[in-house]
Order: structure tokens, then C-alpha cells, then sequence
């Protein structure tokens, strides 16, 4: 059975085909200001890359914040729906999925059977999201990918203060200008996210086996600050940005 | 006089209300040693009252200082302790 | 009110001001407020509990030479030196940093006995809107606190917000007001609260085909109803006056006072001195009041 998963992010759109359980093509394209004409030149692009044609394909499942745009799919998953299938393909233990985008953050308890007991979602505030440290690393005048590097070259244990992205550039200016080095200050900038994110996790209830999907788990340095936060490890899948779009093509396999 | 602590964001609205014409005849102030987060300490107002505040320092970290006693899904222990009933939730 | 001084700085004026009427100083109680904020700091000198001068100036990097400072500029024309004030009390985010003052007051006691120097007695709630916070306060007829609510910890709904927005457009914020209202029918508010994703939607808004000025109607408008709730929240009644940076933009007053059916009071003051004019009130009652212990 082949089928294609397309998770329409505010910032990425991601597709994968998955043939008999396997990932036979997958690709990554910025969704800029048009999520349909994103999706579909996603769905382009790993059909050719699979060298599969668009009739071969059982069913194109579409998740992500641009469902609301995108309405071509055979049918849609939400991202809850979405983010723990992809989990729970990785890791087959996962107790508690952490799923990071752009602008939001879901934290979601599963049963034993991989169905979803209890969930909470922040994509009202910027705060505990990817944009928060996509910002801090403007600030800090790095790359969003060294921000993770940075944070664990750090000395020593700085805490920040701000938690709006707004008043946290300016503390991250005030403190580089307090002469504070950039791998502390990056290191401060993700343990206030660890923080703010295991406040929704003691919403759901703490576990032992937590996996982390979605774009800022390539940032070892968050993750990091996450598994020192919880004290516990926190798994990153292989392909973490594409586990939405690979739990949408997942569900496409059911029923 | 009603001092509201906390803040609003986006997800919410997450403020500790104290009636400090309450708390000021309070003798217990029973609040301070349960709270599992030492969120409550003493503070004599501007008119010479021992009153109770939520620190400084934590009132912009409410939503994450209380998630576990709220989890519970049982009343607070601060609200279960308050003798005066002098302390109030938003959220 | 006869400003005799102007220091233009960035994006507001520092000043300076003497009361004319009283020319001189004749042995009467002096009294001072001094309200140091993260940006600006205030100093007023009340004799008598008339103001006598004030000052508002650029908070430096060292509050306590801000502090000084202020007091020195505010008593620069009345022939006063430090020794003839009876007493100070200082105010505001550095308060602990005046070292000229006999005793700290936090800043909403201060601003709500400000306000009711400078609205009179019948003011009840307070708006207070500045760069980086939110303050509702609700008062009594003597000006103290009946309850408070604040907000410092989220960029919408503070001056910083607005400054984003007005960045995104390219609009200085002073004309923001004005814009807001050159529009045919008022847009639904934007309905992001958070600061930055609010201004993805403005982006999106704009390729959408509105103007600047319809959009910056949607946001002034979100912003309204947002600070509309901590009003509610903190307890709403008449008579009712905004200060802060905010209160010169219109196009969130206005909105304000259509959601809330009220119209705000026009200040006597500058309502900036609100903080430092209720520190040196507060200074007053307090001398007076040990003054009769002492005859006693």
C-alpha cells in the first residue's frame, strides 16, 4: 500500500511517501505566504523523487496548520493525530510526545495502545515555540542551528528572566552588552523553553519515555536543557521534521 | 485592597488574587510554608501591614509554578490553608 | 504649565517646570516624590502640597545619580538646596536606588494617590499603559488602592507592542492614532494576542490587500479589548482616566472608551509626574501626621 503524508507547517511544508511502512521519498519546502501552491509542489516533488505516479497513491493525507488551506487531500488527520502516529513509529515505547513547530507546542500522553489519553497545546504564544529561539539567535547574531552548539559550550549557569520573545531581545541585548558570552545566554534562552515546556507536560502527567518531534530537535542544546529540566531522556527521532507528515501517511494505511 | 499577581498571554490569563485586608489580620499565614514552590512571603505594606505577596521573582512563572499542585485536580493547598480566605485563583 | 527648558531626546522631551504663582519660597513644608522608571525618572517638589517644580528626565545608567539629578533640575529656579526638603520618598522600578529618600513606596500607592491629585477625588480606575507594563488600579476617594492588576509579562498590550507593529508598517508610532481612523468601516481586530504572531498576521493582512491604516485599526483595536478585560478583570467604574505613553495615541483610547461606554477624564497635569507627585503627597501626609503625634 503506498501512501503520501503532507504536513502544511506555518513555516515548512513536509512531505513523505511511505510504501509497505517504508520511507521511499520525502522533502522539505518553506511555505511562505502560499500553503496550497507549497503542498502541492511538495507532493510534486517526492512523487517524482519516488518515481511514482499520483494514481498509484492510495490515499494523500494532509496535517498541519494549513489544513484550513489545503483541501485537494483524500482526507486529513489533525496534528495531534499526526505528530504521535510519527512517534510511536520511532520510538514504539513513547509515553509522552513532544511536538515542537515554528509557532506552537503540543505535549501529548499516550495509552499503552498508542491512542492520545490527554493533550495540551500552546500555539497562542510565541514563548514556548521555535519563532522564540529563531528570534534569540537573531538577537545573539548566530545561525538558528548554532544556537544548540553554543548553548552547550556554556560555563555557567545563566537564567533569564523574559519570557515574551518581544522583552527577551532586549534582555538578550542587555545581557550581551553586560559583557555575558553568548554560549551562557544561549544556554539561559533554552532552559526558560525546558521550563515553560514541562509545565504543560506536569499538565498531562510525567512519564519515562518521552519523544521530541518537530524541526527544533536538530537543536541538541534544547535538548539538552529538556532531559536536564525533566531528568529523563528525551528522544530525538531520525527525521524529526517529517514525523507529522509520516504519521498523516501512516494513517492513510488505516482503515 | 486586592492585589492581584500574575499576567496574561496568549494561552491565558494566570493571576493569584490576595485580599491583604484579610491576610493583614491573618496570624497563620499558613500560605507560605505549604506552597511546595515558596511563592508566598511577607511584606509590610505601605501602611505598616504584614501582608502577604507572591514573590517578585515568580509572578511572571505562575502558570508553571502551580501546574503541579494543580494538576492534582484537588483545590490548591495555598487555598486550602488559607485561614483568612484571603486567597484567590483566575484560572 | 510654562516648560522653560527642552532637551530633545530620541523619541520624547525632557523638561523641566516651576509653579509661577509661587515666587518664592517662605519657610512652608517642602516635600519631594521621586519615581524612578526603567526609561524616564520624574522629581516633584510639592510646598505645602502645591506643586512647587518638577522635573522628567532620561533614567541614566546609575539611578542614584538619576535620582539626585532630577531633584537638583526640578529645584533648579526655586533657590531650594537639598536641605530645605523635609522629606522624600522614592518610587518606581529603582526605588531602592534614591539615596536622598527617608522611605520607598511602591509605585501603584503612588500613582493612584498621583492620579487622584491630578483628576481629582472622583477618579476610580486607572489605566495605566507605559513602554513595557500594564497596570489597572482601582481607587477610592482618598486615593488608596481598592485593587490593582498588572501585566509585565507579555509585549501585547504594552507600548512595545504597538512599537513592533508600527516598525512592520513603517509608521512613526505618533501617528498611529490618526491613521487608525482613516478608514471606511472598522475592521475585526486582529486576533493573534501574542506580539509576534500578530505581526505575521499584519504581513498577511497587507498581502491581502488592506492599507496600512486598516490594519493598524485592526490591531489598535485587539489591543483595546485586551486591556478592556484586565479592566474588567480588576473591577471597572467611573469616573475612569488612562496615563502612560499610550494615552497619547488615540486610536486606542478612543477604542477603549467605545468598548467600555465611558469616556476618560482630561488630566490638570502632565499625567507622567502621576508616580513622583503621589511619592511627595504621600511625603506630606506622612510629616503631617508625625508632626500632631508630636504635639500630642
Amino acid at each position: 500500500m503506498i501512501t503520501a503524508g503532507i504536513d502544511c507547517g506555518s513555516q515548512n511544508t513536509k512531505g513523505v511517501i511511505l510504501k509497505d511502512g517504508e520511507v521511499v521519498a520525502k522533502a522539505l519546502i518553506p511555505t511562505e505566504f502560499d500553503a496550497d501552491l507549497a503542498a502541492q509542489n511538495v507532493l510534486n516533488k517526492i512523487l517524482s523523487d519516488a518515481g511514482i505516479k499520483k494514481e498509484d497513491i492510495s490515499r494523500i493525507v494532509i496535517t498541519g496548520v494549513g489544513r484550513e488551506i489545503v483541501k485537494w487531500g483524500d482526507v486529513e488527520v489533525n496534528e495531534v493525530g499526526a505528530a504521535c502516529r510519527g512517534a510511536k513509529r520511532a520510538f514504539a515505547d513513547t509515553e509522552t510526545v513532544i511536538d515542537m513547530g515554528a509557532d506552537s507546542c503540543r505535549v501529548i500522553r499516550l495509552n499503552p495502545d498508542g491512542t492520545v489519553m490527554k493533550y495540551e497545546v500552546n500555539d497562542k504564544c510565541a514563548s514556548g515555540a521555535g519563532t522564540f529561539i529563531e528570534a534569540m539567535a537573531r538577537a545573539l547574531q548566530i545561525t538558528t542551528e548554532e544556537m544548540g552548539d553554543y548553548s552547550l559550550r556554556h560555563t555557567k549557569e545563566l537564567a533569564t528572566n523574559a519570557q515574551c520573545v518581544v522583552f527577551a531581545e532586549s534582555e538578550v541585548i542587555s545581557l550581551i552588552h553586560a559583557k555575558e558570552s553568548r554560549e551562557d545566554i544561549a544556554y539561559g534562552v533554552h532552559m526558560g523553553i525546558a521550563n515553560r515546556i514541562a509545565s504543560m507536560i506536569r499538565r498531562v502527567g510525567l512519564t519515562d519515555k518521552y519523544t521530541f518531534v518537530g524541526g527544533p530537535g536538530y537543536n541538541k542544546g534544547l535538548i539538552s536543557c529538556m532531559s536536564k529540566v525533566f531528568e529523563r531522556e528525551i528522544r530525538v527521532a531520525e527525521d524529526n521534521m517529517f514525523m507529522s507528515a509520516i504519521g498523516a501517511a501512516i494513517f492513510g494505511t488505516e482503515n | 485592597m486586592i492585589a492581584n499577581y500574575g499576567y496574561e498571554d496568549g494561552s491565558g490569563h494566570y493571576y493569584i488574587k490576595i485580599d491583604t485586608a484579610k491576610c493583614a489580620e491573618c496570624e497563620g499565614k499558613s500560605c507560605i510554608s505549604v506552597c511546595p514552590e515558596k511563592l508566598f512571603a511577607t511584606e509590610l505594606d505601605d501602611f505598616d501591614d504584614e501582608v502577604v505577596i507572591i514573590r517578585e521573582d515568580v509572578r511572571n512563572t505562575l502558570q508553571t509554578a502551580c501546574a503541579n499542585c494543580k494538576a492534582n485536580g484537588k483545590k490548591e493547598l495555598c487555598l486550602q490553608n488559607c485561614e483568612a480566605g484571603a486567597i484567590g485563583f483566575s484560572w | 504649565m510654562a516648560e522653560i527648558e527642552k532637551v530633545e531626546y530620541w523619541r520624547w522631551t525632557e523638561s523641566n517646570w516651576k509653579n509661577p504663582d509661587i515666587p518664592d519660597w517662605h519657610g512652608s513644608l517642602i516635600t519631594a516624590g521621586v519615581d524612578i522608571g526603567s526609561t524616564s525618572t520624574q522629581a516633584v517638589i510639592l510646598a505645602d502640597g502645591i506643586p512647587y517644580a518638577y522635573s522628567n528626565m532620561r533614567t541614566g545608567s546609575n539611578s542614584p545619580d538619576s535620582a539626585i539629578g532630577a531633584i537638583n533640575w526640578a529645584m533648579k529656579d526655586t533657590g531650594l538646596t537639598l536641605e530645605d526638603i523635609t522629606y522624600t520618598i522614592g518610587t518606581g522600578h529603582g526605588r531602592v536606588n534614591v539615596p536622598v529618600s527617608n522611605k520607598t513606596v511602591t509605585e501603584i500607592t503612588c500613582h493612584a494617590r498621583g492620579a487622584n491629585f491630578i483628576y481629582g477625588p472622583s477618579i476610580r480606575t486607572i489605566l495605566d499603559m507605559g513602554g513595557q507594563d500594564c497596570k489597572a488600579i482601582h481607587c477610592d476617594e482618598n486615593g488608596a488602592v481598592t485593587s490593582f492588576m498588572m501585566n509585565d509579562k507579555c509585549a501585547a498590550g504594552t507600548g512595545r507592542g504597538m512599537e513592533v507593529i508600527a516598525n512592520l508598517l513603517a509608521v512613526r508610532v505618533e501617528d498611529i492614532g490618526d491613521m487608525s481612523f482613516q478608514i471606511d468601516e472598522e475592521p475585526a481586530p486582529v486576533s493573534s494576542t501574542c506580539v509576534i504572531f500578530a505581526k505575521s498576521e499584519a504581513t498577511k493582512l497587507m498581502r491581502a490587500g488592506w492599507s496600512k491604516e486598516k490594519v493598524l485599526a485592526a490591531y489598535c483595536h485587539a489591543m483595546a479589548l485586551r486591556v478592556a478585560r484586565l479592566l474588567e478583570r480588576n473591577g471597572m467604574e467611573p469616573d475612569f482616566a488612562i496615563t502612560g505613553g499610550i494615552a497619547k495615541n488615540k486610536g486606542v483610547v478612543k477604542r477603549i472608551e467605545r468598548i467600555m461606554g465611558v469616556e476618560a477624564l482630561q488630566p490638570k497635569w502632565d499625567t507622567q509626574i502621576a508616580g513622583a507627585v503621589g511619592a511627595a503627597l504621600i511625603a506630606k501626609d506622612l510629616v503631617e501626621k508625625k508632626r500632631a503625634k508630636a504635639a500630642q
